[in-house]
């Protein structure tokens, strides 16, 4: 063995605070490029008559009209209230049992064989299941969402709790910290990233399902609308059903994001 | 001389696949009150589990731990742990992680606020108090480790290698600044390091320890006085000293035929 001092220093941040605002700047130009080039090729296509695609225009005239006579805000809000219905109910009860099965391995042994088995099912395969012993109402499509959020959501939690540093339990231990003060204390915010990046997952999965519960059986919502625009080969409303559940998609995103960095700004990045 | 910390004939041993592995055979160590201890040793000889029975942490197999006349059976704020690896909770200033033990002994507001501020002072960090971990250096973190530790005025301070990751320079001033203090409010140290110089520097006693199994293969006394100076380091008693705890390292020879 030789003595060895391994010299650490912080690396100093490489990147300026005036350089990174330039960085951003130049990644939004290009995302705006991107965008418009695809818009282009998409009218291009439109304008080729290529499957009789609907042009730009002719989807944005629609969107006015369904905006117009309120028909996407109600589909919208009908979207929203059941993906936020099952994702705050999924989340809500992924929390406690992700810890629960982190903390007590006998918790973990009774509980993870359900969830590592319904994990390998995708949530929309139980619809069918859903609907026959749920009926056609709101309840099997929130409970499917619910299901989603939820799967996604517990293995991050248990994951978080399992990966806190022992080091700082030991810490917090040596200070005189109770198992009690040591899972409020040091296992919560510990664990706090990985919940996060769970929520933001389960989001995207719950986003995923609705819209594929609706299709089935559903009287409003995009999914719906989507649906029934197909039965009339009605390709504008598809589109602009479309592009919604993408952008509403993306908006969630960034704001669980957002969440995400204000929490857990604490985070040494590397 | 009264003993703060005697170990009695501890054994450790860690359940393996097979056989069981000791990683401690038979050690009996005496800490008197106020000493400053430190412990070297090659790698995987044990320094850490030796520290971590002292701290409450882990329990000997057989064998006692004694602080203070009596078994320890946990963790207590009567002994401050610094480790290596810092352990400061993140998500917590330097000022809120001083105050965390201070905090669950149960302190009001404004003197655990007042406890911590002269921790803090102490270790010099009064202006980045507010500032998070992420933002320090290592040096920084371990002297905020440090503070947290003094904040609840422990008996007894266990450091496990704690300037091992610090580059030579910051490991020579984090050293004079511990002695400082030490100096002062005297408490007793148990030190480990694998830095020969190190050992010998901060020490009364250096417990220079084997591998395979973990024993202490020999305890060199340094009759150097307090305050150890930049002319004590480089004296040639020093040096002296130096080259026996080195030789007693570096050149254990074969362990003991018979366990
Ligand atoms: N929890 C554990 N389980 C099994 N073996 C361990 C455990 N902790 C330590 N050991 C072993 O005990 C020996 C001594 O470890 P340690 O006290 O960390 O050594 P040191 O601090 O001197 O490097 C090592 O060989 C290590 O692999
Ligand atoms: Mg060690």
């Amino acid at each position: 063995m030789a003595v060895i001092t391994t010299p650490r220093k912080r690396a100093t941040r490489p990147r300026t605070r005036r350089t990174e605002r330039r960085g951003q700047v130049r990644s939004l130009v290009l995302n705006a490029i991107a965008l418009a080039a695809g818009v282009a090729v998409w009218a291009v296509l439109a304008a080729l008559n290529v499957e009789s695609l609907p042009g730009p225009l002719a989807v944005a005239q629609k969107a006015g009209d369904l905006i117009a006579d309120g028909t996407l805000a109600d589909d919208l809000l009908a979207s929203l209230r059941r993906v936020f219905t099952g994702f705050a109910l999924g989340t809500a009860l992924a929390i406690p049992v992700g810890f629960l099965m982190g903390w007590y391995p006998t918790a973990r042994g009774l509980l993870e064989p359900y969830v590592q088995f319904f994990r390998t099912i995708p949530p929309l395969a139980l619809i069918p299941l859903a609907i026959v012993l749920m009926g056609i109402g709101e309840t099997p499509k929130v409970f499917v969402i619910f299901l989603a959020a939820f799967l996604s959501c517990v293995v991050a939690a248990f994951q978080g709790v399992v990966d806190v540093d022992r080091t700082l339990i030991n810490a917090a231990r040596v200070l005189g910290a109770s198992d009690r003060v040591i899972f409020l204390k040091v296992v919560i915010p510990a664990s706090t990233p990985f919940i996060l990046v769970g929520m933001r997952i389960g989001l995207g999965a719950a986003w995923a399902t609705v819209v594929a519960a609706e299709l089935i059986a559903a009287q409003e919502g995009l999914g719906f609308r989507m649906q029934h625009a197909q039965t009339y080969y009605d390709l504008d409303t598809i589109f602009v059903g479309l592009i919604t559940i993408g952008v509403l998609g993306l908006v969630m995103d960034r704001l669980l994001l957002l969440a995400e960095r204000r929490l857990t700004g604490w985070q040494e990045r590397r | 001389m009264t003993e703060k910390i005697s170990f009695r004939d501890v054994v450790k041993t860690f359940p393996m696949k097979g056989t069981d592995f000791t990683a401690l055979n038979g050690v009996s160590l005496d800490i008197a009150d106020r000493e400053f201890v430190t412990v070297v040793g090659p790698s995987g000889c044990g320094k850490s589990t030796l520290l971590n029975m002292a701290a409450g942490l882990a329990e000997p197999t057989s064998g006692d731990v004694l602080v203070d006349g009596s078994p320890v059976t946990g963790p207590g704020p009567d002994r401050g742990v610094i480790f290596q690896q810092y352990a400061l909770f993140p998500w917590l200033t330097v000022r809120q992680n001083v105050e965390f033990g201070l905090r669950l002994a149960g302190l009001a507001a404004d003197e655990r606020r007042k406890r911590a501020e002269h921790a803090i002072e102490l270790v010099d960090l009064t202006d980045f108090a507010d500032a998070l971990p992420k933002t320090l250096s290592g040096g920084m973190k371990q002297r905020c480790a440090i503070a947290r530790a003094y904040a609840v005025n422990p008996q007894v301070l266990l450091m496990d290698e704690p300037f091992g990751a610090l580059d030579a320079l910051t490991r020579v001033q984090l050293q004079d600044q511990l002695l400082d203090t030490w100096s002062q409010d005297k408490r007793t140290v148990m030190f480990i390091t694998h830095d020969v110089d190190e050992a010998v520097y901060l020490a009364s006693r250096v417990v220079v320890m084997a591998a395979r199994p973990g024993r202490i293969h020999r305890i060199v006394d340094v009759d150097l006085p307090y305050p150890r100076t930049e002319e004590i380091r480089l004296s040639p008693e020093f040096g002296r000293i130096r080259n026996e705890v080195w030789h007693s390292v570096y050149h254990q020879g074969t362990a003991p035929a018979a366990a």
